[in-house]
């Protein structure tokens, strides 16, 4: 089963962001960076194959057409965690998880929620928030429960919106060892905007670079981060150092 | 525990509301004359079974309508100053109510005050229709539809004026009586009335409920978890307009309960919604029914608006909570 992304147009109101984008063909268990300036779509494409902002084009799961599902249906295929946190909810972080879950059905019943909704915090290294309150938490913390929030209903596909934007290192380092163990455990394509080019090297098998609502260039780490797509991308020059392993070592020498 | 607390202290309050009144039947009477009805004298009854149970009922049930309402209307347009009073349904209904009562329009077997009722109802439905329209034609921008109900309060409250203005000074007593919010037009066919609308809406409500908890979370978050979210907030301000217009229409203004039942709720219970919708209904309940029997026993031998007390009774509870929770965390 794979995830395909043909053709999509997105767009706000009167204007256009993305205009007829393609993918290549994400297979299960991958994790695909996408990477790109402010601005460049990401956001606005993650939400368009998750089915939150209206698109045109074709976002396909195997024999699954997903862009014709309702919310509820593709909601049990998909889920997406937004790049904002909330702010102001009166609810304990089990309380948030389980909500989650029961929002719409998923597979199974309702019996077992609380459970898993512990389970998922576990595997996101949280269960010693869960009888905190959202609301009393640091920005990291409440980072991390949404991302209990999104993988608790277990979708084939998870898409990850500057999923460690608060994170400190080491919980960088977690988040993004989560997501591939998550991949592969599940089946599942992950899909994460991260802006650290090192640490989307690091995660994923495939990298997608987007500029200006269009994919410039996309394809294994060391293909798609070059000195040349720095330079034409986010106007800086840099060189790139292939450190072995998948590694690379990204140093700016100055900004053009 | 906490709705349980909530459900006897509510059933306390209608007790007490009651028991108190201007004319001076003593408590014990009341209670005797509950049980065994034939041992009280035709006036003593009708005061009973006229006055105060509907009252009392009606008190109680208001509450509940204005604070459910109110405590929708917050999850889901994500504004904590969200209430039927605050976002102009009860100002539509004032100006509905006050365009009958001074233009003395009249319908053929149709007593004055029930078309002043319908009228009131019709304009304060009419105006959460309004932000429906808005909230489905500005996808998303919660924030204006807010601002758009605001708007109506004013534009409402400066029409009311303009025709309390032109107005006799019989029809300016009457209206402004309306305007104060009044229990002392509860019948029981209203009671009954507004017994329906409740039993018909809450259930909706609770189904959803698990919906409205993930929508507190975020619009983007909730329609990931699969909530239709246009849909929720369409139905739920459905739900919200039937409620708060029917309560205003029988009572006319009661401002406050709507807006802070929700609050006192949210810091008993937190906001899962399947416990956070029963809280504010009965937190609303209780307010009122208190509100209620305040209102026949702060100045002695004088029936205060309900209105005025709501707010002389809610304020400090609202106080209290507030700083003992921040005190808290
Ligand atoms: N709700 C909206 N209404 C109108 N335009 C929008 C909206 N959201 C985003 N845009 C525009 O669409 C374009 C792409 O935005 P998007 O949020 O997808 O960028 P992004 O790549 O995620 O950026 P960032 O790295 O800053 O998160 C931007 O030009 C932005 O101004
Ligand atoms: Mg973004």
């Amino acid at each position: 089963m794979s995830l395909s992304v043909q053709n999509l147009t997105v767009g706000y109101r009167d204007r256009t962001v993305i205009n007829g984008l393609s993918l290549a063909p994400i297979a299960a268990g991958q994790v695909v960076s996408l990477v790109g300036p402010n601005g460049a779509g990401k956001s606005t494409l993650l939400r368009a194959i998750a089915g939150l902002t209206p698109a045109r084009g074709d976002v396909r799961l195997g024999d699954l057409n997903l862009g014709a599902m309702s919310i509820s249906e593709r909601a049990r295929h998909v889920a997406y965690m937004p790049q904002t946190l909330p702010q102001d909810v009166a609810l304990t972080v089990l309380e948030t998880v389980i909500a989650a879950l029961e929002a719409s059905p998923v597979a199974g019943s309702h019996a077992h929620s609380a459970d898993q909704a512990m389970q998922a915090l576990v595997k996101v290294g949280a269960a010693e928030l869960a009888s905190r309150r959202l609301d009393r938490l640091s920005g990291g913390q409440r980072q991390i429960a949404g991302l209990a929030q999104a993988m608790v209903r277990r979708p084939k596909v998870l898409l990850l919106d500057e999923p460690t934007s608060a994170l400190d290192l080491r919980h960088q380092l977690d988040v993004l060892t989560l997501a591939r163990t998550y991949a592969r455990e599940n089946d599942a394509v992950v899909i994460m905007v991260l802006h650290d080019l090192q640490s989307a090297a690091r995660a994923s098998d495939h990298i997608v670079v987007l500029s200006d609502g269009a994919v410039k260039i996309e394809g294994a780490p060391q293909q798609a981060i070059t000195p040349e797509v720095l330079a034409d991308v986010w106007q800086v020059q840099a060189r790139v150092e292939n450190c072995g392993r998948g590694l690379i070592q990204v140093m700016v020498d100055a900004v053009l | 525990m906490v709705l349980l607390a909530l459900a006897v202290g509510c059933v306390a309050a209608l007790a007490l509301d009651v028991m108190v009144g201007p004319s001076s039947m003593s408590p014990w009477r009341i209670l005797e004359g509950l049980v065994r009805p034939s041992v009280l004298s035709p006036s003593e009854t009708a005061i009973i079974w006229q006055i105060r149970l509907p009252y009392a009922l009606m008190a109680i049930m208001v509450g509940a309508a204005l604070s459910l309402a109110g405590a929708e209307m917050q999850t889901v347009l994500n504004n904590p100053l969200a209430s039927p009073f605050t976002l102009g349904v009860s100002a539509a209904a004032a100006f509905g109510a006050s365009l009958s009562i001074v233009l003395g329009l009249g319908l053929p077997f149709v007593s004055n005050d029930t078309l002043t009722t319908i009228n009131a109802f019709v304009f304060a439905f009419g105006s959460v229709l309004a932000l429906q329209a808005l909230a489905r034609a500005q996808r998303g921008g919660v924030q204006s539809i807010v601002l758009f109900g605001i708007a109506l309060v004013f534009a409402f409250n400066a029409l009311t004026a303009l025709v309390q203005y032109v107005s006799s000074q019989e029809a300016l007593q009457q209206l402004v009586f309306w305007t104060m919010g009044s229990l002392s037009r509860s019948t029981w066919r209203s009671v009954a009335f507004m017994a329906v609308v409740i039993i018909l809406t809450t259930p909706f409500s609770v189904l959803a409920a698990r919906a409205l908890t993930a929508l507190r979370l975020g619009e983007d978050r909730a329609m990931s978890f699969g909530v239709n979210v246009g849909r929720l907030r369409f139905l739920s301000l459905l739900r919200v307009s039937l409620l708060s217009a029917t309560a205003v229409a029988f009572v006319g203004v009661v401002g406050f309960v709507g807006l802070v039942a929700p609050h006192i709720a949210r810091l008993l219970v937190g906001e899962d919604h399947r416990v956070f919708l029963p809280a504010s209904i009965l937190s609303g309940a209780l307010l009122m029914s208190l509100a209620s029997a305040a209102s026949k026993t702060l100045v002695p031998g004088a029936l205060l608006p309900v209105g005025i007390v709501t707010a002389v009774i809610g304020v400090p509870v609202f106080l209290l909570l507030i700083f003992r929770n921040g005190a808290k965390g």
